[in-house]
């Protein structure tokens, strides 16, 4: 990017004239590594906004195949691609939408043992996981790696994101939601399709945000949004020295 | 007046997204109580408040803050689905 001449119509030219990114933005973006748990709804935008806007390292990571009820909302994927693994299918669509961006694609469910291995040298790491238990074993491998997490989730017509860093003086992920005593309630799992697009393109815009310095993003706050009933907060939240995850210091950060 | 605010399972248990409520309560916990006398919605709710989260005027909070100046009560669990 560094020295070469501004062509109006170039692939980032949106972003080079954008007050907030420029040339010194996409540089960053450029020279950023971003980790993706997860390739289902949330993965979908998150993955395809940031292979689209040039960030230079994009790791995935998901077991799953993609069937046929995936196509209401993961977008990633297509008709012609069921029954492949999603990160063959990922791989095939953001390899299209950007040939620049270097893929490293994990066919693998996180768990204890490869959650820390996956997370090391990365700048970033999306949680579009789709259970309690992997967004805790995410969160303290990011904290033991001082790895900044991304978090989003939803559930039926809700989302919510938080970025989570003890690092950079923020709360971790147990911190603002410990682990609960007994398992959460089963709900329905019914989600409305358009759902992890706009909760997914969020959390990629956020991605964008904290790779660049861009304005103000997520850390110390929870963005809650209820589709259904156009309910919408950003909540405060706090470190907690009682969190049996970072301590509510960030020390390894 | 205070105006409560439910999100994800406990709307869905409760059956409301929001509400607003005259209360006596000083502090979350004791809005809990009485939220969760109501009836069997409110209690299988609050059946097990660790796993829930309260936000006092947007601002993460314990059930035992008190509720005094407090305009807007929300209740939220961590969201799981991707």
């Amino acid at each position: 990017m560094d020295g070469q001449s501004f062509e109006p119509e170039g692939r980032y030219a949106r972003h080079l004239i954008l007050p907030g990114i420029g040339p010194a933005g996409q540089a960053r973006l450029g020279a950023a590594s971003v980790l993706v748990i997860g390739a289902g709804g949330l993965g979908s935008p998150v993955l395809l906004y940031l292979a689209a806007a040039g960030v230079g390292r994009l790791g995935l990571a998901d077991d799953d195949v993609v069937s046929l009820s995936n196509l209401q909302r993961q977008v990633l994927h297509g008709t012609a691609r069921l029954g492949q693994g999603k990160t063959v299918s990922a791989r095939a669509r953001l390899a299209d939408l950007n040939p620049e961006v270097v893929l490293e694609t994990h066919a693998i469910r996180v768990e204890a043992e490869t959650a820390a291995t996956l997370v090391a040298g990365y700048d970033l790491v999306i949680d579009c996981t789709d259970n309690l238990a992997a967004r805790h074993l995410l969160n303290r491998a990011c904290v033991a790696a001082g790895v900044p997490l991304l978090s989003g989730a939803i559930a039926q017509w809700e989302g919510q994101i938080g970025l989570y860093a003890p690092g950079l003086g923020g709360p971790c992920y147990a911190c603002t939601f410990p682990k609960p005593d007994h398992p959460p309630p089963a709900q329905s799992k019914g989600v409305v399709g358009a759902l992890p697009g706009v909760v997914g393109a969020r959390m990629a815009l956020e991605a964008i945000k904290q790779l660049t310095g861009a304005g103000q993003g997520l850390l110390g706050r929870l963005w809650m949004i209820d589709t259904l009933w156009n309910e919408e907060r950003l909540m405060v939240t706090h470190r907690r020295a009682d969190c049996p995850v970072c301590r509510g210091k960030g020390e390894k950060c | 007046m205070l105006d409560i605010v439910y999100f994800a399972w406990v709307r869905e248990r409760i059956g409301i997204p929001r509400e607003q409520l005259e209360t006596e309560a000083a502090t979350v916990a004791e809005l809990v109580t009485e939220l969760a006398a109501r009836d069997a919605r409110y209690q299988a709710a609050f059946a097990d408040p660790t796993a829930l989260r309260v936000a006092l005027d947007q601002d993460l909070a314990d059930f035992a803050a008190p509720l005094a100046g407090v305009r807007e009560v929300a209740f939220f669990p961590p969201m799981t689905g991707g």
